[in-house]
C-alpha cells in the first residue's frame, strides 16, 4: 500500500516537473507515464476525464490527475496524484518569488518585466480568443459575454456571483429553448 | 490570522474559477482589488513566471500570489487552498461518474459559464493592459492624446500579439524575446 502510494506521487511528481503550461500540455506525458509505461488505463478513458475537468472548477490538470488517481487507488490514490503534480510547482515557485523580490528594484530588472508584461497581455489576448472560440456560440453567448464583460471592468461585483449567475442563465436559457421546440413539435402533429 | 484568510480567499477561487488557470484571473485581480494584499503590477510578473516554469499555470499562480502575500508558508496555504474543491469535486463525481457525464443539467450550466468566464478574462486582460501599456500620468500632466498609450510597448504588443498567433510557439519563447526587447530598449 505504502509503496503504492509512493508509485502514485512519484510518478505524478514527475509530470508536474516536466509540464510546461497545465491543461492538454500534459497530455503526451499522461500517455506516456500512465498508459504506455504503466498500463493503469485506455487512453479514451483520459480523455473522457480531460472532457471532465474542463467543466469541473478548478485547475484543469489537477483535475485530470486526481481523476487518475482515483482510478487506480480509491481517495488515496486521488489526493496523493493532486498532492504530486502540484509538488513541483510550490518548490519551484517559492524559490523563484523569494529570489526575485531582491531583485525588483534592480533597474534592469524592472525593464525586462516592463517587456514581458507587454508579451502576458497578448498571451491573454490569444487565450479570450481560444476561449471564445470553443464557447461563444449563438446571440446569447454573446450577450452573456458583454454582461460579464462590462459587469467585471467597472463594478465591484465578485467574480463568483457572475459565474454564479451566467450557470443558472445557461440553465433557464437552455430549458426555455427546449420548451419551445417541444411546443412547436407538439403543434405540428 | 493571514493565512487562515489566505486559505479562505483560495478556496473561493479553486471553487468558482471554472474552466482552468487562466480562469483563475479574474479571481486574483478582484482579490487584489479588494483586500490591498498586493498591488496590481505584480499580477504581470506572475503570469509570466507562472508561464515560464513547469506545473499546471493556475496552481503556479496561485503559490507566486500566495509567497508574495505571506512568505513562504503562503504559497503553499495558497496552492492548498486552491487544490481542495478540485480534490472533494472530482472525488465525488469519480463515485458516480456516467450519471454526471449525462447529466443535461451541466451541459445547459455551461452553456451559460463558458462566454462568461471568456468575458470575465477580458475584463482581466483589459485591466492588466491599462496598467502596463497605458500612461495616464504623463496624459493628464501633458494632456496630449499621443502620450495616453506607449508606442514602444504597442508596437512590441502588436508583434508579439500576431507571433502567438501565427507561430503557436510555446509562451516562454515569447516571453524571453520580450524580456530581452525590454531590457534592451529599456521599456
Amino acid at each position: 500500500m505504502f509503496k503504492d502510494i509512493l508509485e502514485i506521487f512519484w510518478k505524478f511528481f514527475k509530470m508536474g516537473a516536466v509540464t510546461f503550461g497545465g491543461g492538454y500540455a500534459m497530455l503526451p506525458i499522461l500517455r506516456r507515464e500512465i498508459i504506455e509505461k504503466s498500463g493503469w488505463m485506455q487512453e479514451e478513458e483520459i480523455l473522457d476525464y480531460y472532457a471532465l475537468s474542463q467543466g469541473l472548477p478548478g485547475i484543469i490538470a489537477i483535475n485530470v490527475s486526481t481523476f487518475i488517481g482515483y482510478h487506480h487507488m480509491k481517495t488515496p490514490g486521488a489526493i496523493t496524484a493532486a498532492l504530486g503534480v502540484v509538488s513541483p510547482s510550490i518548490i519551484i515557485i517559492t524559490a523563484i518569488a523569494m529570489f526575485l523580490s531582491g531583485f525588483k528594484d534592480n533597474v534592469y530588472v524592472q525593464h525586462a518585466l516592463a517587456g514581458i508584461s507587454v508579451c502576458v497581455i497578448a498571451l491573454i489576448l490569444d487565450a479570450v480568443i481560444g476561449m471564445w472560440k470553443k464557447g461563444v456560440k449563438d446571440v446569447w453567448g454573446y450577450i452573456i459575454f458583454a454582461v460579464a464583460l462590462l459587469v467585471s471592468m467597472f463594478t465591484r461585483l465578485s467574480p463568483v456571483l457572475l459565474v454564479i449567475g451566467a450557470a443558472i442563465a445557461g440553465i433557464i436559457i437552455r430549458s426555455v429553448k427546449r420548451a419551445s421546440e417541444t411546443g412547436k413539435g407538439a403543434e405540428k402533429k | 490570522m493571514i493565512y487562515l484568510s489566505l486559505f479562505w480567499e483560495f478556496l473561493k477561487i479553486g471553487l468558482f474559477a471554472v474552466g482552468g488557470g487562466m480562469a483563475t484571473l479574474p479571481f486574483l485581480r478582484e482579490l487584489s482589488v479588494r483586500t490591498g494584499w498586493f498591488s496590481q503590477d505584480l499580477i504581470t510578473d506572475m503570469i509570466a513566471i507562472s508561464e515560464s516554469t513547469p506545473g499546471p499555470i493556475g496552481i503556479n499562480m496561485a503559490t507566486y500570489v500566495g509567497c508574495n502575500i505571506a512568505g513562504l508558508f503562503g504559497g503553499f496555504i495558497a496552492t492548498m487552498g486552491e487544490l481542495l474543491p478540485s480534490l472533494i469535486i472530482v472525488i465525488i463525481i469519480s463515485k458516480s461518474l456516467e450519471r454526471f457525464r449525462n447529466a443535461k443539467v451541466v451541459g445547459d450550466a455551461f452553456y451559460g459559464l463558458r462566454p462568461a468566464v471568456t468575458g470575465l478574462i477580458a475584463a482581466a486582460g483589459i485591466s492588466v493592459a491599462q496598467v502596463a501599456m497605458l500612461q495616464l500620468e504623463l496624459y493628464k500632466e501633458t494632456n496630449l492624446l499621443l502620450n495616453l498609450v506607449d508606442w514602444k510597448k504597442l508596437l512590441l504588443f502588436i508583434v508579439m500579439f500576431i507571433g502567438i498567433r501565427k507561430l503557436k510557439w510555446h509562451p516562454v519563447v515569447y516571453i524571453a524575446i520580450a524580456a530581452v526587447v525590454g531590457l534592451i530598449f529599456a521599456f
